[in-house]
């Protein structure tokens, strides 16, 4: 499998990585190196074998649906870049 | 007084315990060995008014009698571990600025143990790296040197600055974490101990995720019994971290008895690589000597997966890190981008997150974004899992059938040279956590010991992998290791 510069492109775009357009070539270049390295789990003989999801059998620990430690909303907004009025501040999204 | 910096956790512990030594001076050697090492530039945030107070807060308990192992004792903290009103970056740009509102799980209970933090510690960018060159504060550098050779050498990495720091006697240990080789390939670049728990030994909260299906923290120390005293300080069952073990932690130190006789020990022999260079092989042969004096018994095994570990580990790695960096996105802390007239939100965040992450984590988030894309998450990511899957089974096998511990080398080479890897593939630098990435995938116990020195001078280290939950009995091979190899050696001091 071999990875183009459009492929390269996209991948960056799913990521939101801005990207120049100048590097993805390059970009797809380490990309195709990585994945052959990767290529190899193509040999391995998997048939039958669950997918591991945890190395450690278990049943993932649940909590009751409880506020914890709320009413902290200067503490959460503290290292926030832009807040304003209580709030996270982004660029506008809906016109 | 002795040089109070060549203390180690136990001795000085015993000292604070008997009136001999007081956490105030202790500490006031430490801050002064680190200023005066800023060539290793493995501090990068300097805690001094923290670490006095503390300091004289533990003199206080220890007066009173309330004085656990760890009370008054000087650590320093990886820059990955969240440390309120303190940086904590990650090693990354992404993250300047930012001051936790909280504190780790594990600093939470190494500072309810007494312990003092001097400052927190460089590392590579989000823990992705093995030589400490991605670190957004410039590479830190390993106080060896080799042979008559100026050349600066990498500590390794991710947890870089932490082996620099504690091998150039900075603090006592130091807090490092561990998803591919992090803790034992510095340990074994600089000659100090460092261990990775069994997953979910060590709470994760609070410690910036990377792969958090494999990250797991560690200590990271000059000697066996420090780590395990370190280690039992930081282990233990944490509601917040839906996969820590809620299991009763040990006293690992009283575990150490250095006995391993009837033991059974196994050699794997996946691990004897191609091209790895003789000093290794010596190396780990004549740890088998040892452990063999030692009264064990040993015993070839086979852990038929071994070479499919690196790449399964380049899968779902980067899988598991291009969802857990998505929150990086300027929004609720770090940087944000300028952004220019008429961009939007997704140009805000592609722009953010191409100024804040590094060449390599931009690369690996990438390369998990494309393995888990639609049309190829089955033929990457769900057949890594399965890799993974049989990797874990491989050691099930070999331990029910009857194998204590396996002793391998810890990287395929002694420390290179910093910016010698520069121009070379990736993959080149991914090939330095070979022998210990196995370990991360089956969630087991493994440990680096320094066990000789190359012709140059240079420590080398072997890996001892444990049965899960059984880092007790691990470290006490660990012990039985040390004591016979008998390593000694310190860099010479030249920053």
């Amino acid at each position: 499998m071999s990875i183009d510069k459009e492929t390269a492109r996209r991948v960056a775009k799913l990521a939101r990585i801005a990207v120049p357009d100048d590097h993805l070539d390059a970009l797809a270049g380490e990309f195709n190196a990585i994945l052959g390295f990767i290529e190899q789990l193509q040999q391995v003989d998997v048939d039958g074998v669950e997918p591991m999801v945890s190395v450690t059998p278990m049943r993932l620990k649940r909590r009751a649906d409880v506020v914890t430690e709320g009413n902290q909303p200067k503490a959460v907004l503290a290292n926030a870049p832009d807040a304003r009025e209580g709030f996270f501040s982004v660029p506008k999204v809906v016109e | 007084m002795t040089d109070l910096t060549q203390l180690t956790i136990s001795t000085a512990r015993d000292a604070l315990r008997a009136g001999d030594l007081s956490a105030i001076d202790l500490t006031e050697a430490h801050l002064t060995a680190i200023e005066s090492a800023g060539a290793l530039n493995a501090f990068v945030h300097h805690t001094p008014e923290i670490a006095r107070k503390q300091a004289a807060d533990a003199d206080a308990r220890i007066k009173a009698g309330d004085a656990p192992a760890m009370c008054g004792i000087p650590i320093g903290v990886k820059d990955l571990f969240c440390t309120k009103g303190v940086a904590s970056q990650a090693g990354s740009h992404i993250l300047e600025g930012f001051k936790p509102e909280y504190e780790s799980t594990i600093t939470t209970q190494l500072f309810d143990a007494g312990s003092i933090m001097l400052g927190k510690l460089n590392m590579d960018e989000f823990a992705m790296g093995s030589s400490n060159e991605t670190s957004t504060y410039g590479n830190a550098v390993n106080p060896w040197k080799a042979g008559n050779s100026d050349a600066e050498l990498t500590p390794g990495g991710s947890s870089g600055g932490s082996a620099a720091a504690v091998a150039a006697h900075l603090c006592l240990g130091a807090l490092g974490t561990d998803t591919g080789g992090s803790i034992r390939q510095p340990a074994a670049f600089t000659g100090t101990v460092g261990i990775k728990p069994t997953y979910g030994r060590c709470s994760r909260w609070g410690v910036v995720a990377f792969a958090s299906s494999l990250d797991q923290a560690g200590p990271m120390t000059r000697s066996v019994r420090d780590c395990a005293i370190m280690l039992e300080a930081m282990a233990g069952h944490d509601p917040k971290d839906s996969t820590s073990a809620d299991l009763a932690v040990p006293d690992f130190e009283a575990m150490l008895t250095g006995d391993i006789k009837g033991q059974t020990i196994g050699i794997p022999r996946e691990y004897r690589m191609d091209g790895m260079p003789e000093e290794i092989e010596t190396l780990w042969s004549q740890g088998t000597q040892m452990l063999r004096d030692a009264g064990a018994i040993i015993r070839d095994i086979s852990l038929p997966h071994t070479e499919y570990a690196l790449p399964a580990y380049y899968v779902i790695a980067p899988a598991e890190a291009s969802s857990n960096l998505a929150r990086y996105d300027g929004v609720r802390f770090g940087h944000r981008a300028d952004i220019g007239p008429g961009d939007g939100i997704t140009e805000m965040y592609e722009k953010t997150r191409a100024e804040g992450f590094g060449p390599e984590v931009q690369r690996r988030v990438m390369i998990g974004t494309y393995v888990l894309s639609a049309g190829f998450y089955d033929a990457y990511y769900n057949r890594a899992r399965k890799v993974r899957a049989l990797i874990k089974r491989d050691f099930e096998t070999v331990f029910a059938d009857g194998i204590d511990a396996i002793l391998t080398p810890a990287t395929p080479s002694s420390a290179f040279e910093l910016g010698s890897m520069t121009d070379a593939d990736p993959i080149q630098m991914y090939l330095n956590d070979i022998f210990t990435v196995t370990v991360n995938l089956a969630g087991l116990p493994g440990i680096a010991v320094p066990t000789g020195q190359d012709r140059r001078g240079l420590p080398m280290g072997l890996q001892l992998i444990g049965r899960p939950w059984e880092e007790g009995a691990l470290l006490n091979v660990a012990q039985c290791l040390e004591d016979r190899a008998g390593f000694v050696a310190q860099p010479a001091k030249w920053w």
